[in-house]
């Protein structure tokens, strides 16, 4: 069905289903609960998942396939949300049109870097993808902000103002991105007994626009053009003398994952009608090398594991400071509860990027293939341990 | 007029004279082996004729056209085919996935997006790719891991991969180099079935003598940048300014 | 004329940094193969040097004074720091003022540890894995190193200033009759730069150990079948990169405050630098720094603001990427050297 085969259609139907009823997934504790603290069931918590995995996806069209590291996809994120900004300035807030500027500048804005970076591949792209990564934030932050040509509004960031023409703009709409009249921040709760669910329109739109980018996704990988990418990254000299010609599949591969990108810079936008030049910065596009990484490489699942393994770290252990952590360790004695509390601290709350980069180190060195391989180990390792326990009764265990 | 020819080609590196006056004529549809001691130029001259080095003097033409100035997935696709002296395959592939991209090569050219179809419903490709893999005698291993086969197993894939292609002149760079004796007398019974039952011409690069006479049937001698004679392999045997400049320092 | 002098000695001190980072990224890279992401962090820890220095210099214990009264007539409370007491308030208190050229003692220690547990504890382990991997793994370190200083001295800059006797201005045009005035400390920088730089030639040039990582550097493998044991050379090489990024950061820290995000900042540009110079190349990356640092003076000037905003803040870029594409070896880099 879907010309996917069983294992990939199960994938993405499992993946469907954990989207689409991600609110109640994500919202296991009671609303009064001391545990709800680790909800993850907002609407603004929600779409960043989302948004990332997008962002995500992409990027691993080209690390996972290719294996060119890129060091600057941030800058088609940041594209696309101001794509999406001008779009709200100037027609209406409606996403539709707003999205796909998104995604046809970020296109754009790819063909010409990937362009000049592709002529160079190892670390030579990742310096290159840097350097136009840094460029096109010094860009966005004071070049194109001066009162002549404000293309970015600098510091402050872009965002709609009242006298902005907003052609389409209809008498009696709310100021805020909608999509045909149903606006992003419009959230339905449902209250069942001591639990509530949040229901965000925003929240659902950009999660069956991931199914369907994550479905794309499955077929690229599975498309020859797809092959062909991972035949660069095993070996580009038996490319070329095959008859293929590597760059303009990796050029290719460049602009659909910076295409994805400027999707996700889009949705951004459309979640909260702001741009800034932050976004663009490399070490915005350092977070979804971690996220990649983290999850998997050249996995399919792997990028929406390592986003949203990431972002709900990254919410719950910002909330948890030393109370709380007093309260989990209660019931040691005074001297090692104040002992482990002293260890801990530097971890959680504002040291939650140290946490971060402790762990992605541990995962490039003992797991390089992220959480995807982490799970296929354990469950070998659960698979061997079975088959051992059958065998201890007979003969000695291989080991 | 032969399919390849060469002609004054001449490549110099720093201060040192590589090719120098190179002529050679490759037949069609026959065996021609290039012999010479170490640092004769072989490899160079090898890859002036892909494209990998683009020589200062000279012109080679491939079936009239020449093939300077273009990149080596030019020349691949005017139909030379090139085999490395270490098996050059897709290492993180499968068996099968190497087969079916140079199929994808030789049908759709240098580049062209399938993006959203399913590769294994483009019925020619897998079609081609299983019948190349089964005249290989490796379609047992057609779900391995290309990186996980012996070498003479990749030799044999690489091979494979190239012939795939149909290409008209097949290069092949030392192809038993560092294999065993089993696996060398393998590997030139495959070149002796392929150019018996294909049309196709082989030059091939070699320094094992044994494989070199028993497959050749045109031989250029290439020493110190320079060909020094150009025969069949029986003059070549006696040939009094072969023996001293190669087999002389090999016997 | 003095304008133009003016812009290239501004240039100087930011392009001696951009040197000394680039010297070290490029030696790292020339001998181990490795691109350490980790190495902005390294001239950051040099920075943190200074400013624990000073801080640990200006620990006081606090006495009564009866004699004093404090404006609410309470007796004053004094603050008397240790190094006084213990070397007496005149000699104590230049102790104090010279801390940052004192932090020079520390630091040298410091970053030959911190690069030789970098060195034998992690990049050791990713000589044989991919450029990516190598990439990956530093970048990890480069946020694990610089959080820990965010840990310990928060997210804002600290001002570190020079001693006193440096603190001024000097007109250094005055030879020549027109007016040059520049900073005391950023001729000392540059001085300091200069001699370290001139260092680690000096050191690569006429000892024998120098002689074996140079020819490493050209052929790893004939150096290593000649029996020498070039691992253990590099380690030390590593040790040597790290201190020479430590020393750069130590004495930066009075020209911009050190906040824990200033590696971060560097480190991109300081890859630039290499690579416009030639990786591998280490007078090409002396060469390059120098230059980008003036390029990016001039560009800053207002006349080159005005006719182009924002072109100092992209100028460096811009040159990378011309000379990545027109000459991939950079400046001075060696042919056949990473040319893919």
């Amino acid at each position: 069905m879907l010309g996917l085969n069983k294992n990939d259609l199960t994938l993405l139907l499992v993946v469907a289903v954990l989207t689409l009823f991600a609110p109640f997934i994500l919202n296991p504790f009671p609303a009064d609960s001391a545990m709800a603290q680790f909800n993850a069931g907002y609407p603004d918590l929600m779409q960043r998942f989302i948004i990332f995995g997008i962002f995500a996806i992409g990027f691993n069209i080209l690390f996972g396939l290719t294996g060119y590291l890129s060091f600057g996809h941030a800058a088609f994120l940041g594209v696309g949300s101001y794509a999406a900004v001008w779009m709200f300035k100037l027609l209406s807030y409606n996403v539709v049109p707003a999205i796909g500027l998104a995604i046809i500048m970020a296109g754009l804005f790819s063909v010409l870097i990937g362009y000049v970076s592709l002529r160079r591949s190892g670390i030579y792209f990742s310096i290159l993808t840097l350097a136009f990564a840094q460029m096109s934030f010094a860009l966005a932050y004071s070049v194109l902000s001066n009162p002549k040509f404000n293309l970015t509004n600098g510091e402050t960031g872009l965002q709609v103002y009242k006298n902005d023409p907003q052609i389409f703009h209809g008498e009696g709409m709310q100021d805020f991105p909608h999509f045909f009249g149903i606006y992003m921040n419009s959230t339905h709760t449902m209250n069942v007994g001591a639990w509530s669910f949040d229901f965000n329109a925003g929240y659902y739109l950009c999660a069956i626009i991931m199914i369907a980018v994550f479905y794309l996704s499955i077929r690229i990988f599975r498309s020859p053009f797809g092959m062909m990418l991972r035949a660069i990254k095993s070996n580009q000299t038996r490319m070329s003398y095959t008859g293929l010609n590597p760059r303009p599949h990796t050029l290719a591969a460049f602009v659909i994952s910076g295409m994805y990108a400027g999707l996700a810079g889009g949705l951004m936008a459309a979640m909260d009608p702001l741009a800034g030049a932050e976004r663009m910065q490399w070490t915005a596009s350092g977070e979804v090398v971690l996220m990649t990484i983290l999850g998997g490489t050249g996995t399919l699942i792997g990028p929406v594991l390592g986003a949203g393994f990431i972002k709900y770290f990254e919410n719950i252990f910002s909330k948890i400071n030393d109370n709380i952590l007093h309260q989990w360790f209660a019931f040691l004695p005074d001297g090692i509860e104040d002992f482990v509390v002293f260890i801990i601290h530097p971890f959680i709350g504002k040291g939650w990027h140290l946490t971060l980069g402790i762990m992605f180190m541990l995962v490039v060195i003992f797991l390089p293939g992220g959480l995807v391989e982490g799970g296929q180990r354990i469950g070998k390792w659960i698979k061997s341990r079975g088959k051992s326990d059958d065998k201890t009764a007979t003969t000695e265990p291989a080991e | 007029m032969g399919i390849l020819e060469v002609k004054d080609v001449g490549k110099r590196f720093g201060g040192l004279q590589a090719l120098g006056d190179v002529n050679l004529s490759v037949k069609e549809n026959s065996v021609h082996a290039i012999i010479g001691p170490n640092g004769a130029g072989k490899s160079t001259l090898l890859n002036c004729l892909v494209g990998k080095l683009i020589p200062d003097t000279g012109s080679v033409m491939f079936d009239g056209q020449s093939v300077l100035g273009r990149s080596p997935h030019e020349i691949n696709q005017m139909g030379i085919s090139r085999v490395f002296q270490t098996p050059e395959i897709f290492g993180d592939l499968s068996v099968m996935e190497n087969m079916m991209i140079p199929c994808f090569a030789s049908r759709d050219g240098a580049f062209r997006m399938h993006a959203v179809k399913n590769m294994m419903t483009e019925k020619d490709i897998v079609e081609k790719a299983e019948a190349m893999l089964v005249d290989m005698n490796m379609a047992d291993k057609r779900h391995m891991h290309a990186d996980s086969m012996s070498r003479g197993d990749k030799r044999r894939l690489e091979i494979g991969m190239c012939l795939a292609q149909e290409p008209r002149l097949l290069l092949l760079d030392e192809p038993t180099a560092g294999m065993a004796r089993a696996d060398t007398n393998n590997t030139i019974d495959l070149l002796k079935q392929i150019s018996d039952e294909r049309d196709i011409t082989i030059a091939i690069i070699e320094h094992d003598m044994h494989v070199v006479f028993s497959l050749a049937q045109r031989i250029t001698v290439l020493a110190q940048g320079t060909p020094l004679v150009e025969d069949d392999p029986e003059n070549i045997k006696g040939h009094p300014k072969v023996r001293e400049a190669y087999l002389g320092e090999a016997a | 004329m003095d304008a133009f002098i003016l812009q290239i000695l501004n240039g100087l001190d930011k392009g001696s940094a951009y040197a000394l980072i680039a010297l070290g990224l490029t030696l790292i890279f020339g001998t181990l193969g490795v691109v350490n992401f980790a190495h902005g962090a390294l001239f950051m820890i040099g920075a943190f040097c200074a400013v624990s220095l000073s801080k640990l210099l200006q620990l006081s214990y606090v006495t009564i004074d009866e004699t004093q009264k404090d404006f609410l007539g309470n007796p004053l409370k004094v603050e008397t720091p240790y190094v006084e007491s213990w070397f007496g308030p005149e000699v104590g208190a230049a102790i104090i003022d010279w801390s940052v050229p004192l932090s020079i003692l520390l630091a040298i220690p410091v970053m030959i540890l911190v690069g030789l547990i970098m060195e034998r504890g992690l990049i050791k382990h990713f000589y044989k894995r991919e450029h990516a991997d190598q990439i990956l793994v530093t970048f990890g370190l480069a946020i694990v190193l610089q959080e820990i200083v965010k840990y310990y001295f928060g997210a804002n800059p600290i001002q570190t200033p020079p001693p006193d006797a440096l603190l001024g201005v000097s007109n250094l045009g005055a030879w020549f009759g027109f007016e040059l005035p520049y900073p005391n400390w950023r001729i000392v920088y540059f001085c300091f730069s200069a001699l370290v730089i001139a260092g680690v030639f000096a050191f690569l040039q006429f000892t024998t150990f120098g002689m074996v990582v140079r020819a490493g550097m050209a052929d790893r493998e004939t150096v290593g079948l000649l029996g020498i044991d070039i691992d253990k050379r590099f380690t030390i090489m590593f040790a040597i990169a790290a201190c020479v990024a430590g020393l750069a950061g130590v004495m930066y820290a009075p020209i911009n405050p050190p906040n824990y995000h200033m590696g971060m900042d560097f480190l991109v540009l300081s890859f630039v630098v290499v690579v416009v110079g030639g990786m591998g190349s280490l007078p090409g990356a002396v060469l390059a720094g120098f230059m980008l640092g003036i390029l990016e003076s001039f560009a800053s000037t207002t006349w080159a603001t005005t006719t182009l905003p924002g072109i100092n803040q992209i100028i460096i870029y811009l040159v990378a990427i011309i000379v990545l594409l027109t000459r991939p070896r950079g400046l001075m880099g060696r042919k056949g050297v990473m040319e893919e």
